[in-house]
């Protein structure tokens, strides 16, 4: 009997980038979980959190931890979700030792995507193919909330026909920061064609992170300079033969 | 008083009452590495030498002297106080000045002179620095005002670095008013980040290890 | 934002030319750093950085005790110090000083506490001239302006801004070559040194059982202040101060190192009172100024005063990607960067700048390399929560709460957010995956914003659920 995934897509692939989902789906298959999707889902709290409203914020993480109580793993794929649910909650719900314990329970039982591929299902080769010239964005919530660095590169090496280049500044932010990609656009919008010059001088074609946010953020920078490089999320990558 | 209503402000931001005990502090975090001297000059000279500073180990204290004289090519020199410096024959050299008594006059020296000879309490091996404690015999001004600084260290003094200075001297400076660590030449990069030597300090600097 | 800020972010971000020059010069200082906290350089770098944390952690939760002992401390030594509630006591202190002594003339080394309280202006309005001395704050000085970042006062100006200014203000001929440009300010300030008869500075630590000011620097700028003129004054924040001479061996080893990624800088003074019997020079008199301008007020809050822990390295504003973009001036108030994103309001209150604390995409850059461990993002998003119940209260920004608001109703209630999703998909999903502009309506507020910059995703025709719910025959 296979391992039962559940899946927290996030808002943003639910409503802009299902194929992200889609490929997540595929992927979590191919290693033999049975895969579910807790239709009551909706969103983390984040933009609330972030944006300094944090009444509104707890009342979603609530419907948040109220949805995927019962599961055994919750895979999402996007590490700044994941840093929330993880690091954020407890503070958010300062005050409700009640929620508070929950959150820390769940907390053991969410996974971004590639570490959960990487430390729960054990494999690097999930058997993809990949002809191209990628390099990898190293998104701020993964790398420093939660240490994401290695994995993702690791499972990327494994892709066949792929080559994997580094930008000299993967690590530096893509500018998105949620409601700081709309308040201070100029600066948001600057440090995105940073990105994009380092980008393109590695000769990639395609950029890949493990966050939509970040993807969004370049692809749609990318297409405002007239750059021929897309974006692909890690499950998209994973997921193809 | 000023001094009830700050202490004032602070006890009662942190809940404290006057005389109110404190936590216990771990012990001081000093990580010493025993080295030979050999290897103590060794790491010295890469370090000073790679600050733009000039490194000499003279054989003597007659080779000092002479290695000083060299520098100074009968220019005029500000010397410390320092009995080493007359021991090697330093401040009997022409035009070099020591003994001195009177703040103004040795201040007016230091302004003029182009070359300030001190010795060194102690020296620090890793980072390549001479360590100047003031007292009737070390001055401020000769290591500070003159464009060049000569200082004579004796090999002894050489410490591995700064946790066996702060091990050894508990603080120097109850019965000094200055303990200064001079590590290299005097330097700043706040213009367009181009690095100048000697913009207020000596631009120039020379340990002489006895 | 206030629309200062919002001015001020959109000036440089129409100066290119000022945002490389800055970018450049962080990149290097981040280089510089790199290099010296590698495992090779400095093994213990994280030992020493939690070390740094708990040592300032628990000196300032016991403030009251460090301060009463480095008091005693100086005065054994000779010293006197002066506990200051305000900068204005700080200025009257000055003035009573050098009316004592007839002084007219004060060099002062770097200090962003004095800035903070705007010690120049005050002692110019007392008829006291007070010459900067640090070769970029000397400079920067004659534009009148702010220090642009705490290491690299001047970092935003050229060769050729300084030629400007020194001719015009020094009356010298024009000099372009940099190194010259040095030598001209050495000669000029070398003369202030030497007639001055105060000499302010302020002070990176200060040490509670020895009664000492210690300053770091390259320049010899702080040890001819603190040497030359017969009186010494230290300005400085009471929460400079640390437990132990010993205690220097963790943060002079992490100081440098992330501020210019150095070893050591040339010139480390510890400075423990006037000139002692049978010295030749030093000052006679020696004062230390404990200025609390506010920092009790920070102490009172056990999460976010860690604010008061930092150093003074620049290491936060070389590594944030905002500073890198909108520069030292596009900040409200003395300090810049992430740092001063945090000192900011909590010195000046929530509303001072209410935008300040969301000018950041929350990298966690900040945090990664400071030094004494200071949690600036979380700081960062408790006071963007404190911003929001201040416009709460004021009445201020309804719109925005009152979105969010519904927002979170919609993420609460499935099937409302489910509606919008369709209802967005049905407005604007199209062949392509990404638009240049929306139309009409839409292209308003926060969608606008986006599609300044960058091309918009559209909705996709069929949203991650519905797909499910198709493959898995469900509701159809």
């Amino acid at each position: 009997m296979p391992a039962r995934v559940s899946l927290f897509v996030t808002c943003l692939v639910d409503q802009l980038f299902p194929k992200v989902g889609i490929a997540m789906v595929e992927v979590l298959e191919r290693l033999g979980y049975r895969v579910d999707f807790p239709e009551a889902q909706t969103c983390c709290g984040q933009p609330a959190f972030n944006s300094g409203y944090w009444a509104e914020a707890r009342a979603v993480a609530g419907h948040f931890l109220d949805t995927f109580r019962a599961c055994d793993y919750v895979v999402a794929p996007s590490g700044s979700c994941i840093a929330m649910v993880t690091r954020h909650y407890h503070d958010l719900f300062a005050g409700d030792p009640a929620r508070q314990a929950e959150a820390a329970r769940l907390a053991d039982r969410v996974w971004e995507f590639s570490r959960f591929l990487l430390e729960v299902a054990r494999v690097e080769d999930v058997g993809a193919r990949f002809d191209g010239v990628v390099t990898y964005h190293d998104s701020c919530h993964a790398l420093r909330e939660l240490g994401i660095k290695e994995g993702p590169r690791r499972l990327l090496q494994q892709v066949r026909g792929l080559e994997l280049r580094e930008m000299e500044i993967a690590e530096e932010c893509c500018g998105f920061g949620g409601t700081f990609s709309v308040k201070f656009p100029e600066v948001s919008g600057g440090m995105a064609r940073t990105k994009i010059d380092s980008i393109l001088r590695t000769g990639a074609q395609t950029v890949v992170s493990i966050d939509s946010s970040c993807l969004m953020q370049l692809e749609g920078t990318l297409r405002r300079a007239g750059a021929p490089v897309r974006t692909l999320h890690l499950a998209e990558v994973l997921a193809r033969r | 008083m000023s001094r009830e209503r700050v202490l004032g402000n602070v006890r009662r931001a942190l809940g404290r009452a006057p005389g109110q005990a404190v936590a216990p502090l771990p012990e001081p975090r000093l990580r010493i590495a025993p080295t030979p001297l050999g290897e103590r000059l060794r790491v010295m000279r890469t370090a000073i030498e790679r600050l733009g500073g000039k490194f000499y180990e003279a054989a003597s204290p007659q080779d000092a002297c002479r290695y000083v004289a060299e520098r100074l090519a009968g220019a005029e020199a500000v010397a410390s106080n320092a009995p080493l410096l007359a021991e090697c024959g330093i401040t009997a050299l022409p035009n070099v000045r020591a003994g001195w008594t009177d703040p103004a006059d040795l201040r007016e020296a230091c302004a003029r002179a182009p070359f300030g000879i001190t010795c060194a309490d102690f020296a620090l091996a890793d980072t390549g620095t001479v360590v100047l404690l003031t007292s009737r015999e070390e001055f401020r001004l000769p290591s500070l005002l003159p464009p060049c600084h000569l200082a004579v260290i004796p090999r002894e003094r050489i410490l591995s670095g700064l946790d066996e200075l702060l091990a050894r001297e508990p603080l120097p400076v109850e019965s000094r008013s200055a303990m200064v660590l001079i590590t290299g030449p005097s330097r700043t990069g706040d213009i367009e980040q181009i690095l100048v030597r000697g913009v207020h300090g000596p631009g120039e600097i020379h340990l002489i290890v006895v | 934002m206030s629309a200062i800020f919002d001015e001020k972010i959109r000036k440089v971000a129409a100066e290119p030319a000022l945002q490389r020059k800055v970018y450049a010069a962080t990149g290097r200082l981040m280089d510089h750093r790199r290099q010296a906290v590698t495992e090779a350089a400095l093994p213990d770098y994280q030992e020493l950085r939690a070390r740094a944390h708990e040592l300032k952690k628990h000196t300032l939760e016991h403030l009251d005790h460090y301060l009463e002992q480095f008091a005693a401390s100086v005065e054994r030594n000779g010293g006197q110090v002066i506990f200051c509630e305000t900068g204005d006591e700080v200025a009257d202190f000055l003035t009573g000083l050098s009316e004592r002594r007839g002084a007219r003339l004060l060099v002062k080394s770097k200090s962003m506490t004095s800035e903070e309280i705007d010690l120049n202006e005050r002692l110019e309005r007392r008829q006291l001239e007070a010459v900067e001395t640090d070769l970029g704050e000397f400079i920067v000085q004659m534009t009148g302006e702010r220090p642009y970042h705490i290491v690299a006062p001047a970092m935003h100006l050229s060769r050729h801004d300084v030629a400007d200014l020194f001719t015009a203000k020094l009356g010298v001929p024009r000099e372009e070559v940099i190194e010259a440009q040095t030598m001209i300010a050495r000669r000029v300030l070398r003369e202030k040194f030497l007639q001055a008869d105060i000499g302010i500075s302020g002070a990176n630590f200060l040490v509670a059982d020895s009664g000492a000011v210690v300053l770091v620097e390259n320049e010899g700028n702080a040890r001819l202040t603190t040497s030359a003129p017969p009186v010494h004054v230290a300005v400085a924040g009471i929460e400079k101060l640390i437990p132990r001479a010993q205690d220097l061996a963790v943060f002079l080893k992490l100081l440098g190192r992330s501020a210019t990624g150095q070893a050591l800088t040339s010139y480390t003074s510890i400075l423990s009172g006037p000139r002692r019997e049978g010295e030749l020079d030093g000052p006679e008199e020696f004062y230390v100024v404990l200025l609390d301008g506010g920092r009790s007020k920070l102490l009172a809050d056990a999460e976010k005063r860690q604010s008061l822990y930092c150093i003074r390295c620049g290491a936060c504003l070389n590594h944030c990607p905002v500073y890198r973009k909108i520069g030292g001036h596009s900040f409200p108030w003395v300090y810049s960067g992430p740092i001063g994103a945090i000192l900011t309001p909590q010195f000046q209150g929530p509303l001072h700048e209410p935008g300040l604390p969301f000018a950041s995409s929350l990298c966690g850059a900040c945090a990664e390399v400071c030094p004494v461990k200071i949690d600036i993002p979380k700081i960062l998003l408790e006071l963007r929560a404190e911003v929001k119940e201040a416009e709460t209260r004021a009445g201020a920004n309804r719109l925005e709460r009152l979105a969010f608001q519904m927002w979170a109703w919609a993420m609460t209630h499935p099937a409302v957010y489910e509606l919008g999703g369709v209802l967005a998909a049905a407005a604007l999903a199209g062949q392509e995956e990404y638009v240049r502009e929306l139309p009409g309506l839409v292209n308003a507020g926060p969608a606008k914003a986006w599609a300044s910059q960058r091309d918009v995703p559209a909705p996709a025709a069929q949203s991650f659920r519905d797909w499910w719910r198709q493959r898995r025959g469900g509701r159809a």
